[in-house]
């Protein structure tokens, strides 16, 4: 039954509800009808506000699987280390594993030119007063990357730990990273973000006997937004624990490229 | 202040499927597991809104309460905020309601 005028009308059609109706309410494209206020007109429009975007980042996800290429979406809060850890893991393993960049900013080029330094391509996008990467930014900035078949993309997130949790890229994992000057709450604090993740890196552990940061506290609280999460503890500045993800790193991106050869 | 971004699309979605009709009231449905503030949402509303079909119309927000099933006890849980623990101890919990961002209908002046 249709909920705005109890007709019965278009039952069966619980997404579009735009049904149409034996008497014709020929005004707007949708469901039209006259409100109580008699001069009103209330159109029925029942669509999720991110459908477009979402709709974008499936025909990401699709191009980028045919295409055997691992994508990640890499967050954070400002100054966790994601551009450090890109640095690390191309000149650890860029030999190895094809790795280019979107670097997501809100302003410069320089995330860009760190990871031209390190041996990888990147792409800048710069969000100006936007707080995240959307699809279509990501869209764009894929065909001026032009990534190699069964490379990785890693997508570097605004670093905000709010708002890029709720905008899916077309990406297969979500990487979220925190540090131990972060403070252990944070995924307390950031449950959204926390929940989105696949993975979790606590970077710069090398930092842990000058800082306040206990470790269980922060990953029991991390579980309790996410029971799945896949969680690392890394410095990637000194190297710590960076051979368990790059385990990971490999483990996915061949499963992305026998998706795609497949 | 991802509300923003929000708040455009919105105005953006209700232009394209009124085909430019003028708009007084636009009714959102918002989860309360959403990443997505109703008070930031209103504010940021005004601001997408200027110089648009939507113009000071009224934006009205129904609010949809977090539900869950539990994955280990399959009970149901009832959350208000993005995570909880059922009864059983588990936090591992299938979310059923209250991520819900869409719009519902507008009203045409």
């Amino acid at each position: 039954m249709c909920r705005t005028c109890g007709c019965s009308d278009g039952v069966g059609q619980p997404t579009s509800h735009a049904h149409d109706h034996t008497v014709d309410h020929d005004r707007a494209p949708g469901h039209v009808h006259a409100s109580p206020s008699a001069t009103a007109v209330v159109l029925s429009l029942e669509q999720r506000v991110l459908e477009r975007n979402d709709r974008l980042a499936a025909e990401t996800r699709r191009w980028l699987g045919a295409r055997g290429v691992l994508a990640l979406n890499l967050m954070s809060g400002p100054g966790a280390g994601k551009t450090t850890l890109l640095e690390r893991t191309l000149r650890d393993i860029g030999g190895e594993l094809e790795i280019s960049v979107i670097e997501g900013d809100q302003a410069t080029d320089h995330d860009a030119d760190r990871i031209r330094s390190a041996g990888g391509r990147a792409v800048q996008v710069n969000t100006g007063a936007g707080c995240h990467l959307d699809a279509a930014m990501v869209a764009r900035a894929l065909v001026e990357l032009g990534p190699a078949e069964g490379s990785v993309v890693v997508i570097e997130n605004v670093g905000n730990l709010v708002c890029p949790a709720l905008f899916d890229l077309g990406e297969n994992a979500k990487v979220v990273v925190t540090s131990v000057t972060d403070g252990d709450d944070k995924p307390l604090k950031y449950p959204h973000m926390f929940r989105a993740g696949d993975v979790l890196l606590v970077n710069k552990i090398d930092l842990l006997p000058y800082v306040r940061f206990d470790r269980d506290r922060c990953l029991t609280f991390a579980r309790e937004m996410n029971p799945r999460i896949c969680t690392f503890e890394v410095s990637a500045t000194r190297g710590d624990g960076l051979d368990a993800w790059y385990g990971w790193l490999r483990q996915r991106a061949a499963q992305a490229h026998r998706v795609g050869e497949g | 202040m991802h509300e923003l971004a929000i708040a455009e699309e919105i105005v953006a979605i209700v232009a394209d499927r009124t085909r430019g009709a003028r708009v007084r009231r636009i009714v959102i449905e918002v989860g309360r597991l959403c990443a997505v503030v109703p008070d930031a949402m209103r504010f940021c509303f005004d601001l997408a809104t200027e110089g648009t079909v939507a113009e000071g119309a009224r934006l009205d927000i129904v609010e949809v309460p977090g539900r869950a099933r539990c994955r280990v006890c399959g009970a149901d849980v009832v959350l208000d905020r993005p995570f909880g623990r059922c009864g059983c101890g588990s936090t591992d919990l299938e979310w059923l309601a209250g991520e819900e961002l869409r719009i519902r209908d507008v009203e045409l002046v």
